[in-house]
């Protein structure tokens, strides 16, 4: 392994620019005559539009012009859309309800669009919203999602009877149920899993374009997929064709999915640049991001597991209540569907599962993919069932985990997937050995000795990624195929540039992928840039998310990697005077075999270009390849994270003393950066589990709408965590990577909340499991012991 | 009405015409152009808009450019000397102590100031609670406090080979 090749922990190329301020985030763009947008929001979770007067705002300074829900009907503006059908139990397509860019008649969630003011300055265009009178005629809202489909409930939208999506299920009932029926024990476990504001640290924002002169539009926006916005924005909303259309997402400050999205205010942004005639520049406040930026989580579940004698889980059955919001957003109905229930059987060789799924609309901001994406709600509940289930038959959590793991590949569930490879044993050692389980008897006697409660929590998650094969997301209701490509440019003075479809928002393609190039063309690493996020630029391409960036989009580099080198043999071929099939290609050279006849690469790229050897030959000048990789099916990450807590019984403060992960991300490209990745999600995992809940009143205000009420995880709230990997390649792809950029955030909660109900003795412990919680949970404790 | 201010910052003088609400981060973004100063929230939480202002960190989207009038302001632009990385620039590429980089310029300015006030030998505890005001959302923190702790270190170097 070569200092940069594939395997070496390489320093970020782009650090460079990020610690020195020079990062170019959206926001940071200026653009010539540009005006602001101020997006005036409804107060109200659930109310009709009846009238609304901007005359008063219209002659206030500076004001351009004030546009409502009836301007970009009369523009026929389409409505965002939700890109994944899913059919009820009883074949009726979901019901989704219009989702017009600034509303129409009617208003859903406290935070929903309402209207746009665009002023030469910020200020202006605020200080004019203050002047825009809006009638509205306030309506019962329901935001309780355990309710929302209950009769008598206000209707959120007409074509969705009892705020019901859809009715979804999977999974065989029957033969699940008769499992149940002959079962030794059943667990029993009902479970919410929390909603969650994803927080990405840069605000979502957007500057619209329009050139008159090549009648081209032009949208700068924080994304994590350029071109899926583009098409949307394109082939649905309508607001110019593609070849017309051009979307850029310079450096974005974090995603976790809330950057996926196509979103009202970026749409309405670049629609109005055209209707102003100049650049329309917009910047979410944090407050506006709490309200309207999609939401993660939200579900009410019953989870039982059967056993039979020997303590093998012969089946599960789940049933779920999703939260949409007030919309159905980008990809909403796919995350509690298919990336959540078929993640039912864990890491577990289990007969029969049967899971249904409610998706309701309420009076809240849209529900949509949060890092994990339906996965992190999956491992949460049946890890936190198998742990009572394991409690509750006496045995203990590892080793009951053990007898049940599954031990050979490729494994077919019951819930649709094939798992490819693992070695779940495997890690579960490993950790067991790092967290020194063997004493922690001894550590919870000393910890009862000073008062405390001890526990110990594990979670042997697993995820489906790098999605996905297309054919299979088509067959499943994506109304995209997911893919990924690469176009490799190579210049006549054997430099490279990578054009790839998959965006960085902080996971550091700029280095990870310039290491494969690298280490692929033998060429030094800083001869290799990486260009993405310019639709101008690259081609087409399907974004970063469901940790498929190494999975998928530096498969489709490696595809026309593969296509140079045999081109590349070509050129040498003719140079060296011998045929292509007996020259190969080593170390950055092209040798013929046997011979000490060889041709350096960047000679080769010159020799391409200049085509003098080869003029008039079939073989044509030039050396650039384009790839598209579609995977033959989803990669399989997997792990076993234990977190040992302490707590004070006397004010519920939860102490994490120690966190163990050991994960199988397949190859891994750069260990640090992988590293980093597991950090992160175990921290937004921990968040979840400890710190953040979005709260909606019953009149649906959001009273968690800030970081004074919404507590995101500080570095005091956090311990250094000690992370380790093993390795079993992913046959799937050519790298045999897996991906690493969720696993932590699907994996920690599970560990958290099952460390804590070790430590109090008992199952009552919700999430976000405060001071407050644990405190009350611990009394319970006490008490119980008491009366012992 | 627009009211004058002047500043010096990342040592060159610095001046402009401006809205008496001007916030210093609105300054040095918007008049300035020195876009490395981030805005992450609007309650004075995140820390991304962390400058160093007559010596000492604060949050410049809570401070009105008029109130620095007269002020020395360092931002991270300014951080880097003779194209040499400040040693804590330099720490936090060496631990991975940033993913997307938007908290990143509040974080290492926040970092230096620390330094200031607590010295070059800092422990886990001391590092973790001093970040309270600065938020992260890749990192878990983890590599920001190995990379505070050895840009501390590494400080001390520095001072010391300058003081020879």
């Amino acid at each position: 392994m070569s200092a940069t090749g594939i395997g070496a922990s390489v320093k970020r190329r782009e650090d460079i620019r990020f610690i020195t301020g020079k990062g170019r985030y959206t926001d940071d763009i200026n653009r010539e005559g540009q005006a602001y947008a101020f997006f005036i929001r409804s107060p109200h979770a659930h109310a009709t539009i009846n009238k609304i007067d901007a005359s008063n705002a219209l002659k206030s300074p500076g004001v351009v012009a004030v546009f409502t829900g009836e301007d970009v009907a009369a523009d026929k503006v389409g409505g965002l859309i939700c890109g994944w059908m899913i059919h009820s139990k009883d074949g009726s397509a979901m019901k989704a309800g219009p989702h017009p860019v600034l509303a129409q008649g009617k208003v859903r969630y406290v935070g929903d669009h309402v209207a746009v003011v665009i002023a030469d300055t910020y200020e202006q265009a605020l200080e004019a919203a203050g002047k825009v009178d809006v009638d509205y005629g306030e309506l019962p809202a329901v935001s309780d999602t355990a309710n929302a489909a209950k009769p008598g409930q206000p209707q959120i939208h007409d074509v969705a009877p009892n705020n019901t999506v859809f009715n979804w299920a999977l999974g065989d009932k029957a033969a699940t149920g008769a499992g149940f029926a002959s079962a030794k024990h059943v667990t029993k476990l009902d479970l919410v899993n929390n909603r969650l504001i994803p927080n990405a640290m840069e605000p979502r924002a957007a500057v619209g374009e329009y050139d008159a002169g090549t009648d081209t539009l032009t949208l700068y926006t924080t994304s994590q997929n350029p071109h899926v916005a583009r098409l949307v924005l394109s082939a649905f909303i309508g607001l110019a064709p593609e070849h017309k259309f051009r979307v850029i997402a310079p450096d974005v400050g974090g995603g976790f999915g809330s950057k996926i999205f196509i979103y009202a205010e970026e749409t309405v942004c670049v629609w109005a640049a055209r209707k102003v005639g100049r650049p329309v520049k917009w910047t979410a406040e944090r407050s506006e991001s709490f309200l309207a930026d999609a939401h993660g989580r939200d579900h009410v579940s019953h989870a039982e597991i059967a056993l039979d004698a020997a303590g093998k889980i012969t089946g599960v059955r789940v049933h779920t209540i999703a939260n949409m919001g007030a919309y159905l957003s980008t990809f909403a109905s796919c995350i509690p569907t298919y990336l959540y229930a078929l993640l039912l059987s864990g890491q577990y060789d289990i007969k029969n599962i049967y899971c249904e799924v409610d998706a309701v609309y309420t009076n809240t901001a849209p529900v949509d993919a949060y890092r994990g994406a339906g996965r992190p709600e999956a491992t949460f509940l049946i890890e936190r069932i198998v742990e009572k289930a394991a409690r509750e038959t006496g045995r203990d959590p590892a080793e009951f985990r053990r007898i049940n793991f599954i031990k050979s590949f490729p494994h077919q569930t019951p819930v649709i997937l094939t798992y490819d490879a693992g070695n779940y044993a495997g890690a579960l050692d490993k950790a067991l050995e790092m967290a020194d389980y063997k004493n922690v008897g001894a550590r919870k006697a000393a910890s009862a000795a000073k008062g405390k409660l001890r526990g110990v929590g594990f979670s042997a998650y697993i995820e489906a990624c790098g999605i996905a094969p297309s054919a299979a997301v088509g067959s499943l209701g994506a109304g995209v195929g997911l893919w990924e490509s690469a176009e490799v440019r190579v210049n006549p003075i054997g430099t490279v540039e990578i054009l790839t479809g998959s965006h960085s928002h902080g996971q550091g393609h700029e280095t990870t992928f310039a290491q494969l190039v690298s280490s692929r063309l033998g060429i030094p690493i800083e001869n290799v840039s990486i260009v993405h996020g310019d639709t101008d630029k690259v081609q087409m391409g399907m974004g970063t998310y469901g940790s498929r960036s190494g999975a998928v989009g530096m498969s489709a580099i490696v595809k026309a990697l593969d296509k140079i080198e045999a081109k590349g043999k070509k050129v040498a071929g003719y140079v060296l005077e011998a045929s292509d099939k007996d020259i190969e290609f080593k170390d950055g050279k092209f040798t013929v075999k046997g011979t000490d006849k060889s041709i350096d690469f960047g000679s080769v790229a010159l020799q391409a270009y200049i085509a003098h050897k080869f003029s008039g030959q079939e073989l044509e000048p030039g050396l650039k390849e384009t790839a598209f990789w579609d995977p033959t099916n989803f990669t399989f990450p997997a792990g076993v994270h234990i977190c040992e807590v302490e707590i004070d019984p006397q004010t519920g403060v939860v102490t994490i003393d120690r966190w163990t992960a050991v994960d199988d991300f397949g190859k891994m490209i750069n260990p640090m950066i992988v590293e980093g990745q597991v950090h992160g999600g175990v921290a937004q995992g921990v968040g979840q589990a400890l710190l953040e809940g979005a709260v909606y009143n019953k009149d649906g205000q959001l009273v968690t709408a800030s970081y004074m009420d919404y507590c995101m995880p500080r570095a005091d709230n956090l311990p250094s965590l000690n992370v380790a990997t093993i390795e079993t390649a992913c046959p799937s792809n050519p790298l045999g990577i897996k991906g690493c950029g969720e696993a932590g955030a699907i994996a920690a909660p599970a560990a958290v909340i099952n460390a804590i109900t070790d430590a109090v003795g008992h199952e009552d412990v919700t999430m976000p499991a405060t001071s407050q919680v644990v405190w009350r949970a611990a009394r319970k404790a006490v008490t119980k012991r008491a009366a012992e | 009405m627009t009211i004058h201010v002047s500043m010096t910052v990342n040592g060159k003088a610095a001046s402009a015409h401006v809205d008496p609400r001007t916030l210093l981060v609105q300054f040095l973004r918007d008049h300035l152009r020195l876009t490395g100063t981030h805005v992450g929230c609007d309650t004075s939480q995140c820390g991304a808009c962390v400058v160093i202002v007559d010596g000492a960190a604060i949050k410049s989207c809570t401070a009105l450019a008029a109130s620095c009038d007269g002020a020395h302001v360092t931002t991270i632009e300014g951080l880097a000397q003779g194209g040499k990385l400040h040693p804590m620039q330099q720490a936090f590429q060496d631990n991975h102590g940033l993913q997307c980089g938007f908290c990143t310029p509040g974080m290492i300015m926040t970092a230096v100031d620390m330094v200031h006030r607590k010295g070059h030998n800092l422990d886990e505890a001391t590092i973790r609670h001093e970040l309270e005001g600065n938020l992260c959302r890749c990192t878990g923190y983890h590599n920001i406090v190995k990379a505070v702790a050895q840009g501390a270190r590494d400080m001390a170097a520095q001072a010391q080979k300058a003081a020879e």
